[in-house]
Protein backbone atom coordinates (compact mmCIF):
# COMPACT_ATOMS: atom_id res chain seq x y z
CA UNK A 1 0.00 0.00 0.00
CA UNK A 2 0.96 3.70 -1.16
CA UNK A 3 1.19 6.16 1.84
CA UNK A 4 -1.88 8.82 1.18
CA UNK A 5 -0.60 11.15 -0.98
CA UNK A 6 -0.95 14.26 1.84
CA UNK A 7 -2.73 14.89 4.61
CA UNK A 8 -6.46 15.28 4.16
CA UNK A 9 -7.94 19.02 4.27
CA UNK A 10 -4.50 20.79 5.26
CA UNK A 11 -6.17 24.15 3.94
CA UNK A 12 -8.54 24.09 6.27
CA UNK A 13 -7.84 24.60 10.07
CA UNK A 14 -10.95 24.07 11.69
CA UNK A 15 -13.94 22.31 10.59
CA UNK A 16 -17.19 24.89 11.58
CA UNK A 17 -20.33 23.27 12.13
CA UNK A 18 -22.42 26.42 13.36
CA UNK A 19 -24.09 29.04 11.48
CA UNK A 20 -22.83 32.04 11.11
CA UNK A 21 -22.43 34.62 14.45
CA UNK A 22 -23.01 38.04 13.03
CA UNK A 23 -22.91 41.66 14.03
CA UNK A 24 -25.48 43.73 12.99
CA UNK A 25 -23.73 47.59 13.37
CA UNK A 26 -26.96 49.22 13.98
CA UNK A 27 -28.35 47.03 16.75
CA UNK A 28 -24.65 47.12 18.06
CA UNK A 29 -25.15 43.12 18.96
CA UNK A 30 -23.91 39.58 17.30
CA UNK A 31 -26.67 37.96 16.56
CA UNK A 32 -27.56 34.26 14.51
CA UNK A 33 -27.12 34.51 10.76
CA UNK A 34 -30.75 32.79 10.52
CA UNK A 35 -31.77 36.73 11.24
CA UNK A 36 -29.58 37.85 8.63
CA UNK A 37 -30.13 37.80 4.11
CA UNK A 38 -26.82 37.89 2.62
CA UNK A 39 -26.74 40.12 -0.27
CA UNK A 40 -23.91 39.59 -2.04
CA UNK A 41 -20.99 41.44 -3.49
CA UNK A 42 -20.92 45.10 -1.96
CA UNK A 43 -19.60 48.09 -3.34
CA UNK A 44 -21.38 47.93 -6.93
CA UNK A 45 -22.65 51.29 -7.74
CA UNK A 46 -25.52 51.43 -10.18
CA UNK A 47 -24.09 54.21 -13.05
CA UNK A 48 -26.17 57.04 -12.74
CA UNK A 49 -27.00 56.94 -16.85
CA UNK A 50 -27.34 53.07 -17.73
CA UNK A 51 -28.01 54.38 -20.76
CA UNK A 52 -25.03 55.54 -21.76
CA UNK A 53 -22.95 52.21 -20.01
CA UNK A 54 -21.61 50.25 -22.09
CA UNK A 55 -23.13 46.85 -22.43
CA UNK A 56 -19.82 45.40 -21.27
CA UNK A 57 -20.03 47.45 -18.17
CA UNK A 58 -23.77 47.01 -17.35
CA UNK A 59 -23.03 43.41 -17.28
CA UNK A 60 -20.34 43.56 -15.44
CA UNK A 61 -22.61 45.40 -12.77
CA UNK A 62 -25.25 42.99 -13.11
CA UNK A 63 -23.39 39.47 -13.54
CA UNK A 64 -19.47 39.69 -13.20
CA UNK A 65 -18.11 39.31 -9.66
CA UNK A 66 -14.31 39.12 -8.01
CA UNK A 67 -15.97 36.08 -6.09
CA UNK A 68 -12.04 36.42 -4.48
CA UNK A 69 -10.75 33.42 -1.89
CA UNK A 70 -9.81 35.54 0.76
CA UNK A 71 -10.86 38.64 2.41
CA UNK A 72 -14.27 40.14 0.68
CA UNK A 73 -16.40 42.86 1.23
CA UNK A 74 -20.34 41.59 1.40
CA UNK A 75 -23.85 43.09 1.75
CA UNK A 76 -25.68 41.86 4.80
CA UNK A 77 -29.35 42.65 5.73
CA UNK A 78 -30.83 42.15 9.14
CA UNK A 79 -34.06 41.28 7.54
CA UNK A 80 -35.46 39.79 11.14
CA UNK A 81 -34.26 42.38 12.91
CA UNK A 82 -33.78 46.00 12.27
CA UNK A 83 -34.28 45.59 8.36
CA UNK A 84 -31.28 48.16 7.50
CA UNK A 85 -28.34 46.87 5.14
CA UNK A 86 -24.94 46.72 6.20
CA UNK A 87 -21.66 45.51 4.85
CA UNK A 88 -19.19 43.34 6.17
CA UNK A 89 -15.46 42.46 5.82
CA UNK A 90 -15.13 38.13 5.71
CA UNK A 91 -12.98 35.89 4.68
CA UNK A 92 -14.08 33.20 2.38
CA UNK A 93 -11.98 30.68 3.54
CA UNK A 94 -12.60 30.86 6.90
CA UNK A 95 -15.97 32.29 7.10
CA UNK A 96 -14.93 34.54 9.71
CA UNK A 97 -15.49 38.22 9.88
CA UNK A 98 -13.39 40.31 10.27
CA UNK A 99 -15.29 43.71 10.41
CA UNK A 100 -19.30 45.28 9.82
CA UNK A 101 -20.09 48.51 9.09
CA UNK A 102 -22.82 50.62 8.05
CA UNK A 103 -24.53 51.11 4.44
CA UNK A 104 -22.47 54.30 2.81
CA UNK A 105 -19.40 54.31 4.84
CA UNK A 106 -16.30 54.09 3.11
CA UNK A 107 -14.65 50.76 2.71
CA UNK A 108 -12.33 50.07 5.86
CA UNK A 109 -8.53 49.44 5.25
CA UNK A 110 -7.82 45.93 5.11
CA UNK A 111 -4.39 46.24 5.58
CA UNK A 112 -4.65 46.05 9.43
CA UNK A 113 -6.06 42.41 8.73
CA UNK A 114 -3.84 39.79 8.53
CA UNK A 115 -3.82 38.50 4.55
CA UNK A 116 -3.27 34.86 4.68
CA UNK A 117 -2.40 34.29 0.81
CA UNK A 118 -4.56 31.42 -0.46
CA UNK A 119 -1.93 30.12 -2.03
CA UNK A 120 2.44 30.47 -2.36
CA UNK A 121 3.18 32.89 -5.61
CA UNK A 122 6.00 31.70 -7.35
CA UNK A 123 8.24 35.01 -7.52
CA UNK A 124 9.24 35.76 -10.97
CA UNK A 125 7.44 34.42 -14.37
CA UNK A 126 4.37 36.49 -13.36
CA UNK A 127 1.88 36.10 -16.20
CA UNK A 128 1.25 39.57 -18.10
CA UNK A 129 -1.49 41.58 -18.07
CA UNK A 130 -2.34 40.01 -14.44
CA UNK A 131 -4.26 41.78 -11.82
CA UNK A 132 -3.63 42.56 -8.27
CA UNK A 133 -3.99 39.01 -6.60
CA UNK A 134 -6.36 38.84 -3.80
CA UNK A 135 -9.51 40.34 -2.55
CA UNK A 136 -8.30 43.70 -2.08
CA UNK A 137 -8.47 45.38 -5.31
CA UNK A 138 -10.69 48.12 -5.03
CA UNK A 139 -13.05 49.12 -7.97
CA UNK A 140 -15.51 51.94 -6.49
CA UNK B 1 -4.21 -1.96 -20.18
CA UNK B 2 -5.57 -5.26 -19.36
CA UNK B 3 -9.79 -5.64 -19.74
CA UNK B 4 -11.83 -6.09 -16.67
CA UNK B 5 -13.78 -8.85 -17.43
CA UNK B 6 -15.48 -12.10 -15.46
CA UNK B 7 -12.68 -13.69 -17.15
CA UNK B 8 -9.92 -11.30 -15.65
CA UNK B 9 -12.12 -11.57 -12.54
CA UNK B 10 -11.93 -15.78 -12.33
CA UNK B 11 -8.35 -15.58 -13.21
CA UNK B 12 -7.16 -13.41 -10.46
CA UNK B 13 -9.50 -15.30 -8.09
CA UNK B 14 -7.32 -18.02 -8.54
CA UNK B 15 -3.84 -15.78 -8.05
CA UNK B 16 -5.40 -14.02 -4.81
CA UNK B 17 -5.53 -11.10 -6.44
CA UNK B 18 -2.18 -10.93 -6.89
CA UNK B 19 -2.11 -9.57 -10.88
CA UNK B 20 -4.53 -6.60 -10.75
CA UNK B 21 -2.71 -3.50 -11.87
CA UNK B 22 -2.91 0.30 -11.10
CA UNK B 23 -5.51 1.77 -12.75
CA UNK B 24 -3.60 4.30 -14.21
CA UNK B 25 -0.28 5.46 -13.53
CA UNK B 26 1.07 9.02 -11.78
CA UNK B 27 4.09 10.25 -13.93
CA UNK B 28 6.39 13.30 -13.52
CA UNK B 29 4.63 16.41 -15.32
CA UNK B 30 6.82 16.60 -18.76
CA UNK B 31 8.26 20.57 -19.87
CA UNK B 32 5.24 20.63 -22.71
CA UNK B 33 1.66 19.33 -23.58
CA UNK B 34 -0.52 19.73 -26.24
CA UNK B 35 -3.77 20.53 -24.02
CA UNK B 36 -3.60 20.63 -20.25
CA UNK B 37 -6.81 20.21 -18.13
CA UNK B 38 -6.85 22.06 -14.61
CA UNK B 39 -8.61 20.02 -12.22
CA UNK B 40 -9.50 16.32 -12.14
CA UNK B 41 -12.78 15.59 -11.02
CA UNK B 42 -15.17 13.92 -13.19
CA UNK B 43 -15.98 16.92 -15.64
CA UNK B 44 -11.72 17.78 -15.84
CA UNK B 45 -11.07 13.86 -16.74
CA UNK B 46 -14.18 12.96 -18.71
CA UNK B 47 -12.59 15.96 -21.13
CA UNK B 48 -9.17 14.55 -21.51
CA UNK B 49 -10.91 11.21 -21.92
CA UNK B 50 -12.88 12.18 -24.72
CA UNK B 51 -9.68 14.57 -25.89
CA UNK B 52 -7.91 11.54 -26.60
CA UNK B 53 -11.07 8.82 -27.84
CA UNK B 54 -12.53 11.24 -30.18
CA UNK B 55 -9.90 13.98 -31.26
CA UNK B 56 -6.62 12.03 -31.48
CA UNK B 57 -5.15 14.35 -28.93
CA UNK B 58 -3.47 12.43 -26.38
CA UNK B 59 -0.36 14.48 -25.28
CA UNK B 60 -2.65 16.22 -22.48
CA UNK B 61 -2.07 16.56 -18.78
CA UNK B 62 -4.95 16.87 -16.22
CA UNK B 63 -3.44 19.08 -13.00
CA UNK B 64 -5.24 18.51 -9.72
CA UNK B 65 -4.13 20.35 -6.69
CA UNK B 66 -5.53 17.80 -4.29
CA UNK B 67 -6.07 14.13 -5.24
CA UNK B 68 -8.36 12.68 -8.28
CA UNK B 69 -11.86 12.72 -7.56
CA UNK B 70 -11.37 14.43 -4.14
CA UNK B 71 -13.91 17.67 -4.97
CA UNK B 72 -17.19 17.97 -5.96
CA UNK B 73 -17.01 14.51 -7.67
CA UNK B 74 -16.56 13.27 -4.41
CA UNK B 75 -19.28 14.80 -2.38
CA UNK B 76 -22.29 15.06 -4.34
CA UNK B 77 -25.48 13.04 -4.25
CA UNK B 78 -25.40 10.85 -7.79
CA UNK B 79 -28.50 12.10 -8.98
CA UNK B 80 -28.92 11.92 -13.38
CA UNK B 81 -31.58 13.11 -15.34
CA UNK B 82 -31.88 15.12 -18.10
CA UNK B 83 -35.65 16.79 -17.40
CA UNK B 84 -34.74 20.34 -17.87
CA UNK B 85 -37.06 23.32 -19.29
CA UNK B 86 -35.28 24.81 -21.81
CA UNK B 87 -33.79 23.43 -25.34
CA UNK B 88 -30.22 24.45 -24.83
CA UNK B 89 -30.36 23.18 -21.06
CA UNK B 90 -32.24 19.78 -22.20
CA UNK B 91 -29.43 19.12 -25.33
CA UNK B 92 -26.73 18.96 -23.46
CA UNK B 93 -28.20 17.12 -20.11
CA UNK B 94 -29.83 14.46 -22.23
CA UNK B 95 -26.42 14.16 -24.51
CA UNK B 96 -25.20 13.36 -21.22
CA UNK B 97 -27.73 10.88 -20.37
CA UNK B 98 -27.28 9.17 -23.76
CA UNK B 99 -23.79 8.55 -22.30
CA UNK B 100 -24.63 7.79 -19.44
CA UNK B 101 -26.75 4.23 -20.44
CA UNK B 102 -23.18 3.23 -22.37
CA UNK B 103 -20.92 4.36 -20.46
CA UNK B 104 -19.70 1.43 -18.69
CA UNK B 105 -19.66 -0.41 -21.47
CA UNK B 106 -17.42 2.38 -23.11
CA UNK B 107 -14.99 2.68 -20.23
CA UNK B 108 -14.49 -0.93 -19.59
CA UNK B 109 -15.34 0.39 -16.13
CA UNK B 110 -18.61 -0.09 -13.80
CA UNK B 111 -20.07 3.15 -12.91
CA UNK B 112 -23.31 1.99 -11.64
CA UNK B 113 -25.78 3.70 -13.79
CA UNK B 114 -28.78 2.99 -12.22
CA UNK B 115 -31.85 3.79 -13.97
CA UNK B 116 -34.32 3.64 -10.97
CA UNK B 117 -36.11 6.86 -12.05
CA UNK B 118 -36.33 10.54 -10.88
CA UNK B 119 -39.60 11.49 -9.43
CA UNK B 120 -39.96 15.49 -8.49
CA UNK B 121 -43.01 15.39 -6.24
CA UNK B 122 -45.82 17.98 -6.68
CA UNK B 123 -47.53 19.77 -3.72
CA UNK B 124 -49.96 22.35 -4.81
CA UNK B 125 -51.07 23.61 -8.04
CA UNK B 126 -48.30 25.68 -9.08
CA UNK B 127 -46.20 22.80 -9.32
CA UNK B 128 -48.30 20.66 -11.28
CA UNK B 129 -48.37 23.50 -13.51
CA UNK B 130 -44.81 24.08 -14.14
CA UNK B 131 -44.46 20.03 -13.81
CA UNK B 132 -46.92 19.54 -16.72
CA UNK B 133 -45.12 22.12 -18.65
CA UNK B 134 -41.46 20.49 -18.29
CA UNK B 135 -43.23 17.69 -19.53
CA UNK B 136 -44.48 18.41 -22.36
CA UNK B 137 -41.14 20.79 -22.93
CA UNK B 138 -39.10 17.44 -22.55
CA UNK B 139 -41.41 15.37 -25.01
CA UNK B 140 -40.58 17.94 -27.60
CA UNK B 141 -37.37 17.54 -26.69
CA UNK B 142 -37.78 13.55 -27.14
CA UNK B 143 -36.72 13.62 -23.48
CA UNK B 144 -39.46 10.82 -21.46
CA UNK B 145 -41.21 12.19 -18.43
CA UNK B 146 -44.31 11.68 -17.00
CA UNK B 147 -47.72 12.78 -14.97
CA UNK B 148 -47.96 10.09 -12.24
CA UNK B 149 -51.37 10.09 -10.44
CA UNK B 150 -51.08 10.34 -6.29
CA UNK B 151 -51.85 6.67 -6.63
CA UNK B 152 -49.14 5.84 -9.53
CA UNK B 153 -46.78 8.03 -7.14
CA UNK B 154 -47.37 4.95 -3.83
CA UNK B 155 -47.42 2.48 -6.36
CA UNK B 156 -44.11 3.25 -7.75
CA UNK B 157 -42.45 4.57 -4.34
CA UNK B 158 -44.38 2.68 -1.41
CA UNK B 159 -42.88 4.55 1.47
CA UNK B 160 -44.17 7.68 0.66
CA UNK B 161 -46.42 9.34 2.71
CA UNK B 162 -50.22 10.05 0.64
CA UNK B 163 -52.41 10.84 4.02
CA UNK B 164 -54.39 13.52 3.83
CA UNK B 165 -52.67 15.12 7.02
CA UNK B 166 -49.66 15.25 5.87
CA UNK B 167 -47.99 19.01 6.21
CA UNK B 168 -47.20 18.76 2.37
CA UNK B 169 -49.89 16.84 0.19
CA UNK B 170 -48.84 15.36 -2.89
CA UNK B 171 -51.02 15.97 -5.83
CA UNK B 172 -48.74 14.09 -8.05
CA UNK B 173 -45.12 13.73 -9.65
CA UNK B 174 -43.11 14.29 -12.37
CA UNK B 175 -41.05 10.91 -13.29
CA UNK B 176 -38.05 10.57 -15.24
CA UNK B 177 -37.54 6.52 -15.72
CA UNK B 178 -34.22 7.19 -17.35
CA UNK B 179 -32.99 9.13 -14.21
CA UNK B 180 -31.33 7.88 -11.49
CA UNK B 181 -27.80 7.54 -9.79
CA UNK B 182 -24.55 6.18 -10.63
CA UNK B 183 -21.22 5.30 -8.50
CA UNK B 184 -19.78 9.12 -8.20
CA UNK B 185 -16.00 7.95 -7.28
CA UNK B 186 -16.18 4.99 -10.23
CA UNK B 187 -17.07 7.89 -12.90
CA UNK B 188 -13.81 10.03 -12.06
CA UNK B 189 -11.48 6.34 -11.68
CA UNK B 190 -13.17 5.02 -14.88
CA UNK B 191 -12.25 8.12 -16.83
CA UNK B 192 -8.81 8.09 -15.04
CA UNK B 193 -8.32 4.66 -15.83
CA UNK B 194 -9.29 5.13 -19.51
CA UNK B 195 -7.43 8.64 -20.31
CA UNK B 196 -4.41 7.02 -18.90
CA UNK B 197 -4.63 4.31 -21.03
CA UNK B 198 -4.78 5.85 -23.90
CA UNK B 199 -1.59 8.32 -23.18
CA UNK B 200 -3.10 11.10 -21.05
CA UNK B 201 -1.22 12.31 -17.48
CA UNK B 202 -2.98 12.74 -14.81
CA UNK B 203 -0.79 14.18 -12.16
CA UNK B 204 -2.18 14.80 -8.32
CA UNK B 205 -0.84 17.05 -5.80
CA UNK B 206 -0.04 19.71 -8.39
CA UNK B 207 -1.69 23.29 -7.60
CA UNK B 208 -1.83 25.70 -10.87
CA UNK B 209 -0.57 28.91 -9.58
CA UNK B 210 -0.31 31.28 -12.38
CA UNK B 211 -1.40 31.23 -16.03
CA UNK B 212 1.52 31.64 -18.70
CA UNK B 213 1.06 33.82 -21.42
CA UNK B 214 2.57 35.36 -24.72
CA UNK B 215 3.29 39.43 -25.29
CA UNK B 216 0.59 38.51 -27.64
CA UNK B 217 -2.16 37.89 -24.90
CA UNK B 218 -2.43 33.87 -25.68
CA UNK B 219 -1.67 31.36 -23.29
CA UNK B 220 1.64 29.36 -23.53
CA UNK B 221 1.00 27.20 -20.23
CA UNK B 222 1.06 27.47 -16.65
CA UNK B 223 2.55 27.87 -13.22
CA UNK B 224 2.20 25.18 -10.69
CA UNK B 225 4.12 24.21 -7.57
CA UNK B 226 5.89 21.22 -9.71
CA UNK B 227 7.37 24.41 -11.84
CA UNK B 228 6.17 25.75 -14.83
CA UNK B 229 4.54 23.62 -17.66
CA UNK B 230 3.92 24.70 -21.27
CA UNK B 231 0.75 24.19 -23.17
CA UNK B 232 -0.77 25.41 -26.35
CA UNK B 233 -4.28 25.14 -24.68
CA UNK B 234 -5.00 25.27 -21.16
CA UNK B 235 -8.92 24.27 -20.34
CA UNK B 236 -10.13 25.69 -17.08
CA UNK B 237 -12.46 22.90 -15.33
CA UNK B 238 -12.11 23.84 -11.61
CA UNK B 239 -15.79 24.20 -10.17
CA UNK B 240 -15.78 26.38 -7.15
CA UNK B 241 -12.22 27.76 -7.92
CA UNK B 242 -13.21 29.13 -11.35
CA UNK B 243 -12.74 32.55 -10.10
CA UNK B 244 -9.68 32.21 -8.76
CA UNK B 245 -7.98 30.33 -11.94
CA UNK B 246 -9.30 32.30 -14.57
CA UNK B 247 -8.41 35.53 -12.08
CA UNK B 248 -4.67 34.27 -12.83
CA UNK B 249 -5.42 35.06 -16.73
CA UNK B 250 -7.00 38.08 -15.89
CA UNK B 251 -10.56 37.15 -16.55
CA UNK B 252 -12.99 37.80 -13.95
CA UNK B 253 -16.31 35.54 -14.68
CA UNK B 254 -19.66 35.63 -13.72
CA UNK B 255 -19.75 33.14 -10.92
CA UNK B 256 -19.80 32.71 -6.90
CA UNK B 257 -19.30 29.83 -5.00
CA UNK B 258 -21.32 28.78 -2.41
CA UNK B 259 -21.31 25.64 -0.07
CA UNK B 260 -23.41 22.90 -0.85
CA UNK B 261 -23.79 20.65 1.94
CA UNK B 262 -25.03 16.94 1.75
CA UNK B 263 -25.54 14.01 4.27
CA UNK B 264 -25.98 10.44 4.49
CA UNK B 265 -27.87 7.68 7.28
CA UNK B 266 -26.77 5.02 8.83
CA UNK B 267 -27.33 2.19 5.83
CA UNK B 268 -30.73 0.31 6.58
CA UNK B 269 -32.55 -2.50 3.95
CA UNK B 270 -33.46 -1.33 0.62
CA UNK B 271 -36.41 0.89 0.76
CA UNK B 272 -36.41 4.00 -1.34
CA UNK B 273 -36.52 2.44 -4.58
CA UNK B 274 -35.97 5.64 -6.73
CA UNK B 275 -35.13 9.53 -6.46
CA UNK B 276 -36.92 11.59 -4.85
CA UNK B 277 -37.02 15.17 -4.98
CA UNK B 278 -39.43 18.13 -3.39
CA UNK B 279 -38.72 21.76 -4.97
CA UNK B 280 -41.34 22.70 -2.52
CA UNK B 281 -40.68 21.03 0.68
CA UNK B 282 -37.16 21.58 -0.38
CA UNK B 283 -35.03 18.26 -0.32
CA UNK B 284 -33.99 15.53 -2.22
CA UNK B 285 -33.28 11.92 -1.14
CA UNK B 286 -32.07 8.21 -3.01
CA UNK B 287 -31.05 4.93 -1.37
CA UNK B 288 -27.15 3.86 -2.23
CA UNK B 289 -26.33 0.67 -3.05
CA UNK B 290 -24.85 0.21 0.85
CA UNK B 291 -27.81 1.30 2.11
CA UNK B 292 -27.97 4.87 2.99
CA UNK B 293 -30.02 7.32 2.67
CA UNK B 294 -27.85 10.16 0.65
CA UNK B 295 -29.78 13.52 1.20
CA UNK B 296 -29.29 17.16 0.00
CA UNK B 297 -31.00 20.65 -0.32
CA UNK B 298 -29.96 23.58 -1.38
CA UNK B 299 -26.67 26.02 -0.79
CA UNK B 300 -25.90 28.43 2.04
CA UNK B 301 -26.71 31.73 1.20
CA UNK B 302 -23.41 33.32 1.41
CA UNK B 303 -20.26 33.00 -0.82
CA UNK B 304 -17.56 30.58 0.76
CA UNK B 305 -14.65 28.66 0.00
CA UNK B 306 -14.65 26.66 3.55
CA UNK B 307 -16.11 23.33 1.75
CA UNK B 308 -18.66 23.38 5.14
CA UNK B 309 -22.06 25.03 5.87
CA UNK B 310 -24.25 26.04 8.43
CA UNK B 311 -25.60 23.13 10.56
CA UNK B 312 -29.72 25.13 9.90
CA UNK B 313 -29.18 24.05 6.40
CA UNK B 314 -29.17 19.96 7.18
CA UNK B 315 -31.51 20.70 10.47
CA UNK B 316 -34.12 22.45 7.40
CA UNK B 317 -33.23 19.50 5.04
CA UNK B 318 -33.89 16.84 7.65
CA UNK B 319 -37.21 18.50 8.37
CA UNK B 320 -38.13 18.11 5.29
CA UNK B 321 -37.25 14.89 4.71
CA UNK B 322 -38.82 13.81 8.33
CA UNK B 323 -42.02 15.42 6.84
CA UNK B 324 -41.82 13.79 3.51
CA UNK B 325 -41.10 9.65 4.76
CA UNK B 326 -42.18 10.03 8.38
CA UNK B 327 -41.12 6.04 8.62
CA UNK B 328 -37.39 7.97 8.57
CA UNK B 329 -37.46 9.87 11.42
CA UNK B 330 -35.64 7.60 13.71
CA UNK B 331 -32.75 7.24 11.13
CA UNK B 332 -29.58 8.60 12.20
CA UNK B 333 -27.82 10.42 10.12
CA UNK B 334 -23.92 9.22 9.55
CA UNK B 335 -21.59 11.95 8.21
CA UNK B 336 -22.48 15.63 6.68
CA UNK B 337 -20.04 17.58 4.52
CA UNK B 338 -19.95 20.21 2.04
CA UNK B 339 -18.44 21.24 -1.27
CA UNK B 340 -18.14 24.78 -2.91
CA UNK B 341 -20.42 24.95 -6.32
CA UNK B 342 -19.80 27.88 -8.40
CA UNK B 343 -23.20 29.17 -9.69
CA UNK B 344 -24.08 31.27 -12.36
CA UNK B 345 -26.95 34.50 -12.20
CA UNK B 346 -29.04 31.97 -14.92
CA UNK B 347 -27.69 28.29 -13.03
CA UNK B 348 -27.01 27.39 -16.41
CA UNK B 349 -23.48 26.36 -17.04
CA UNK B 350 -20.90 27.95 -19.29
CA UNK B 351 -18.80 25.74 -21.75
CA UNK B 352 -16.74 28.31 -24.05
CA UNK B 353 -14.19 30.13 -25.42
CA UNK B 354 -12.64 32.97 -23.24
CA UNK B 355 -11.76 36.45 -24.32
CA UNK B 356 -8.05 34.59 -23.92
CA UNK B 357 -6.56 32.97 -26.91
CA UNK B 358 -5.86 29.40 -26.09
CA UNK B 359 -7.97 29.25 -22.46
CA UNK B 360 -11.19 27.71 -22.39
CA UNK B 361 -13.06 27.47 -19.37
CA UNK B 362 -16.06 24.65 -18.31
CA UNK B 363 -17.53 25.81 -15.06
CA UNK B 364 -20.76 27.17 -13.68
CA UNK B 365 -22.72 23.74 -12.84
CA UNK B 366 -23.60 25.12 -10.01
CA UNK B 367 -25.78 22.57 -7.53
CA UNK B 368 -26.06 20.06 -10.85
CA UNK B 369 -22.96 19.22 -12.71
CA UNK B 370 -22.39 15.68 -11.38
CA UNK B 371 -25.19 14.20 -13.78
CA UNK B 372 -23.98 16.26 -17.00
CA UNK B 373 -20.44 14.42 -16.32
CA UNK B 374 -20.24 12.63 -19.72
CA UNK B 375 -21.85 15.08 -22.01
CA UNK B 376 -20.09 17.83 -20.15
CA UNK B 377 -16.57 16.54 -21.29
CA UNK B 378 -17.59 15.30 -24.43
CA UNK B 379 -18.92 18.58 -25.92
CA UNK B 380 -15.83 20.63 -24.05
CA UNK B 381 -13.12 17.94 -25.48
CA UNK B 382 -14.40 18.83 -28.80
CA UNK B 383 -14.76 22.78 -27.68
CA UNK B 384 -10.48 23.11 -27.41
CA UNK B 385 -9.46 20.17 -29.87
CA UNK B 386 -11.43 22.69 -32.43
CA UNK B 387 -11.47 25.80 -31.16
CA UNK B 388 -14.63 26.50 -31.46
CA UNK B 389 -18.07 25.15 -29.62
CA UNK B 390 -19.97 21.83 -30.56
CA UNK B 391 -23.48 22.28 -31.84
CA UNK B 392 -24.51 21.36 -28.09
CA UNK B 393 -22.80 23.86 -26.43
CA UNK B 394 -22.48 26.63 -28.53
CA UNK B 395 -25.27 28.39 -26.50
CA UNK B 396 -23.56 28.24 -22.64
CA UNK B 397 -20.74 31.19 -23.61
CA UNK B 398 -19.59 33.54 -21.30
CA UNK B 399 -20.82 36.44 -23.97
CA UNK B 400 -24.69 35.47 -22.71
CA UNK B 401 -24.38 37.21 -19.56
CA UNK B 402 -23.44 40.77 -21.42
CA UNK B 403 -25.64 40.06 -24.79
CA UNK B 404 -28.93 39.18 -22.57
CA UNK B 405 -29.12 35.69 -24.48
CA UNK B 406 -29.68 33.85 -20.80
CA UNK B 407 -30.66 30.29 -20.51
CA UNK B 408 -32.42 30.95 -17.47
CA UNK B 409 -33.35 27.81 -15.83
CA UNK B 410 -32.80 29.76 -12.41
CA UNK B 411 -36.70 30.97 -13.06
CA UNK B 412 -37.47 27.62 -14.97
CA UNK B 413 -36.24 24.57 -12.75
CA UNK B 414 -35.95 23.36 -9.56
CA UNK B 415 -33.83 25.25 -6.71
CA UNK B 416 -32.32 21.30 -6.27
CA UNK B 417 -30.52 19.62 -9.23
Amino acid sequence: MKPLLRPLRTDIQETRQTMLLIKCPYCDEERPELEFRNAGEAHLVRSSSIVEQSDDDFAAFLYFRQNPKGLQFERWRHIHGCGRFFNAVRDSVSDKFLTVYKAGEPRPNVEQFVVQPAAPVEPGEEPQAKPARGAKKAEV
Amino acid sequence: MRKYSVFALAREALRAHKGWEQQWTSPEPKAEYDVIIVGAGGHGLATAYYLAKEHGITNVAVLEKGWLGGGNTGRNTTIIRSNYLYDESAGIYEHAVKLWEGLSQDLNYNVMYSARGVMMLAHNIHDVQVFKRHIHANRLNGIDNEWLTPEQVKEFCPPINLSADARYPIIGAALQRRGGTARHDAVAWGYARAAADRGVHIIQNCEVTGIRRAPNGAVIGVDTNRGPINAKKVGVVAAGHTSVIMNMAGVRMPLESYPLQALVSEPVKPLIPCVIMSNTVHAYISQSDKGEMVIGAGTDQYTSYSQTGGLHIINHTLDAICEMFPVLTRLKMLRSWGGIVDVTPDRSPILAKTPVPGLYVNCGWGTGGFKATPGSGNVFAHTIARDEPHRINAPFTIERFTTGRLIDEAAAAAVAH
